[in-house]
């Protein structure tokens, strides 16, 4: 099996060195854009960044600056494959079950902490026990409460009444079962997400102090974490996973602005980008010629109906709603106001995503204005014919809200304002306190690359990412069914049956999905983007200078 | 002399407390919630955002929140950023770097402006002055985010002299460039201050004087004209350390400079309280004592003015 993901990788190597030559004489840019230079194994190389929020602890990374520093310091049982987006296992030999309930996990020996300590079955009970505590304050801790036990360790209120899950029993130094409070068939996907990573004896002693200083098992060690300027992570030659660095580490480093950050990858002071802004956009592939990046990601971004509002509601509410997402003219907007950065969506799983089901929206996300005046017409017209749309100002949303908006006015003769509110928390608030009143900005980016995560997270009634209140039986029936299935694919075929249920009722209009549009420097070649948007930092490769 | 500074000082402690009041009172103002927007768009988990509040004591009004932290301050315990950091050790990292960015703004904007003015004033009508006064023209014209652009695009990338953006913010040769894009405004208005007093002076009775004395030129200017025509430049040049400070956050942005404009940036954008209030009280305290040195300045510049 890792023969073969080997060969794979290789081929697509000297897939893109090919095209990568083949682009550079056109390119014209010449010095160094070919793939062709001599590859420094121990070459560093730097990356754009952000000074993460939270002490780096596994569980306590949501945001992107954090997110990824932990996960190129740890690995857990298994992770996905950059260039499939399948599953693979990385510390665990194998994740068996025979009812999706119980769960047994045999871990591979041989792999250890950067301290030298080996990882075991306690490494990752113990982990797991700690960060699902609510006393220890982990944001993440949430991904835990599928296992059984974990209203114990963090009840709703109060004190813990317990330091352990009852549903995490290890066997021997290599096994460990896990106990869910209800049937998760596809569980081990779940298990990719960073909180679930091992810790080292030596986190349990001084957790604060060693979130400044982490100590993990995964490609790369921790060497020092310089406030506001950067963090630095060295290739550790004792990694034991399938994915060893080719390079000698890297630098996180703190970009103020995505601006500043352009300005200096175009000088080769920064190597590898994370995201192009928005200001470059339409210039950077002219730019950086072969060095830029274009390709999907496992995101989308959808508009919610508030359907806890009485005005959504009713028998042929949904044939509005269909009219509405009919009236949007996606590809002109996705060409010319968001400059090809993002792709037309026609489903509500994003495509690389297992369980894509292309034109799972049907007729509803084609651009079809009579129909869509006609459809809102037989579904009795849109309450006092107008609506509005809630976003946060601060991310740069403001051009395609206006976008949209113009294109159902013309299209339908409704009415439609943007709805902006300053920042991410402040429109956050009023659409978790469910105040939002008629259509507001909702956007998914996958926590693992399995449809559930598209559609059970956001769709099923009482759902924590359920912004809108949709509530619909023979969706929630399905999902129920699909999450008691016994094999994957048993499991992606009723979640796609539940999707088809989501395009009759319109909950919210899928706009389109995210794509990386981002770039590197000359000093490096080999930079990959897996769904994520996240570099796939172990392939990279470092000229020598 | 001494009375007047020790009362000055005196009258800094409540304009200090005020400070921190209304800045703790906008930031705890701010709508939405910090604890949950940590969460992205997956819903905040209660138990953890309670753990969370209590720990930043944000579960508390402000009538409690405000004694406890000012309680805390006199201890010396500036309280923690939500990522665990005191913020103690937050503002020792970054006023050393937006210090060193403001002096040698600063220092450029003393000795370029005062210069630009000297020749415009001196020269009242000639080209240098009308070259000056169009150039000084432009430059408070030009936001100031434009020059940056301009600046990091033309210098970093286009004849490669410097990188687009600063590499270490403790170096000073590469601070000079975003140093130089800060102080251009400040510099256009000191040239032009330090002109038109400059023109208003010479045609003062005390300059005839000296002139039939038959005194040296050297002399009659710089003992006499720039002296008395520096208190306005004086006033601006006091007022103005202050604002190079705290205003650098559009320049810290472009030049991507860790210093104190970003982190304030950071910390408002988190609606992260302590580190607001700590960050803009020592601003405030930079603004007392260069506006109280600006004050003393008065004196050795003009003796008729005296403080008791």
């Amino acid at each position: 099996m890792r023969g073969a993901t080997q060969a794979k990788w290789a081929m697509a190597a000297a897939a893109v060195a090919l095209a990568a030559t083949a682009c550079g004489g056109n390119a014209g840019s010449g010095s160094g854009s070919g793939s062709n230079a001599a590859v420094d194994p121990k070459g560093t190389f730097s990356y754009q960044s952000s000074e993460p929020q939270n002490p780096l602890q596994p569980a306590n990374a949501m945001e992107v600056g954090g997110g990824r520093i932990i996960q190129s310091i740890f690995k857990g049982l298994v992770d996905y494959d950059p260039a499939t987006g399948k599953i693979r296992n990385q510390v665990a030999d194998s994740i068996t079950t025979k009812d999706s309930k119980t769960w047994t996990v045999k871990l591979k020996s041989g792999w250890t902490f950067h301290n030298g300590e080996p990882v075991t079955a306690h490494s990752f009970v113990d982990s797991w026990n700690w960060s699902a505590n609510v006393k220890n304050n982990q944001i993440n801790s949430f991904w835990f409460s599928d296992i059984k036990g974990y209203s114990d360790v963090h009840p709703d209120k109060g004190d813990p009444k317990s330091d352990t899950m009852s549903g995490l029993k290890v066997l021997d130094d290599h096994t460990f079962t896990i106990e869910l409070s209800a049937p998760v068939s596809y569980y081990e996907y779940k298990l990719g997400y960073s909180a679930f990573s091992p810790l080292p004896k030596a986190f349990f002693t001084d957790p604060k102090k060693y979130g400044q200083q982490p100590i993990g098992d995964g490609p790369y060690k921790f060497v020092k974490w310089e406030h506001n300027k950067g963090v630095t992570v060295a290739a550790y030659d004792k990694y034991a996973g399938v994915d060893k660095p080719k390079n000698g580490g890297v630098f996180f480093k703190v970009e103020a602005t995505g601006e500043a950050a352009y300005q200096e990858l175009l000088s080769n002071t920064l190597d590898v980008m994370d995201l192009v802004p928005a200001s470059a956009l339409a210039t950077y592939k002219t730019d950086l010629g072969s060095r830029a990046v274009d390709q999907p990601q496992g995101a989308i971004q959808a508009i919610s109906f508030a359907m806890y509002n009485k005005d959504w509601q009713g028998k042929d509410k949904n044939l509005v709603r269909q009219g509405l997402s009919m009236a949007i003219d996606r590809d002109t907007i996705t060409k010319t106001v968001l400059q090809g950065s993002r792709q037309p969506a026609d489903s509500w799983v994003p495509p690389g995503v297992a369980g894509y089901k292309a034109g799972s929206c049907g007729d509803a996300c084609k651009y079809d204005p009579a129909k869509a005046k006609e459809l809102i017409k037989q579904g009795g017209g849109v309450p006092g014919n107008k609506i509005t749309i809630l976003y946060n100002a601060d991310g740069s949303h403001k051009e395609w809200v206006d976008a949209v908006c113009n294109s159902i006015r013309q299209a339908t003769g409704v009415d439609c304002t943007g709805d902006p509110k300053p920042d991410f928390k402040t429109a956050r608030d009023i659409i978790t306190q469910k105040k939002a009143t008629s259509l507001m900005r909702s956007g998914w980016v996958q926590d693992y690359p399995l449809n559930a995560n598209f559609l059970k997270d956001i769709y099923v009634s009482g759902a924590d990412a359920n912004d809108g209140g949709y509530s619909s039986p023979e969706f929630d029936k399905l999902a129920h069914a699909a999450d008691k299935a016994t094999s994957i694919d048993e499991t992606v075929a009723l979640y796609q049956q539940a999707e088809a249920q989501l395009a009759k009722d319109m909950p919210s209009i899928p706009l389109w999905y995210y794509k990386s549009t981002t770039g590197y420097s000359t000093s490096v070649q080999n930079v990959k983007y897996d769904s994520f948007g996240n570099p796939v930092f172990t392939q990279v490769e470092v000229k020598k200078k | 002399m001494g009375r007047y500074v020790a009362r000055r000082l005196l009258q800094m402690i409540p304009v200090f407390l005020g400070t921190t009041f209304l800045v703790f009172m906008m930031v705890y103002s701010l709508p939405g919630d910090p604890i949950k927007a940590m969460f992205g768009d997956h819903a905040a988990d209660p138990a953890t955002v309670a753990h969370l509040k209590h720990q930043y004591h944000l579960d508390m009004p402000w009538w409690q929140h405000y004694p406890l932290y000012v309680w805390q301050l006199l201890h010396g315990d500036l309280g923690q950023t939500f990522g665990g950091v005191d913020v103690s050790q937050v503002l020792s990292q970054a006023f050393p770097v937006t210090i060193r960015l403001a002096l040698l703004a600063f220092v450029i904007e003393i000795v370029v402006g005062l210069g630009l003015g000297l020749l415009a004033g001196l020269r009242r009508g000639k080209v240098a002055d009308k070259l000056v006064l169009v150039f000084t023209l432009l430059v408070i014209s030009v936001p100031v985010f434009v020059i940056g652009y301009i600046c990091s695009t033309v210098f970093g990338i286009t004849l490669a002299w410097t990188t687009p953006t600063v590499q270490d913010s403790n170096n000073l040769g590469q601070l000079l460039l975003p140093a130089f894009v800060l102080a251009s405004l400040s510099l256009a208005y000191v040239a032009r201050l330090t002109r038109t007093s400059l023109v208003e002076n010479v045609r003062a009775d005390y300059m005839r004087t000296a002139m039939a004395k038959g005194l040296p030129r050297r002399r009659i200017i710089v003992n006499h004209l720039l002296r008395n025509s520096l208190i306005p430049v004086v006033t601006f040049l006091g007022t103005d350390l202050g604002a190079l400070m705290g205003g650098a956050i559009v320049t810290e942005g472009i030049f991507n400079v860790q210093g104190v404009g970003n982190a304030l940036y950071r910390a408002i954008r988190a609606s992260e309280g302590p580190t607001v209030v700590g960050i803009v009280s020592v601003l405030v305290i930079v603004y007392l004592i260069s506006s109280l040195l600006v004050d003393l300045l008065y004196a050795v510049l003009d003796p008729r003015i005296r403080y008791a």
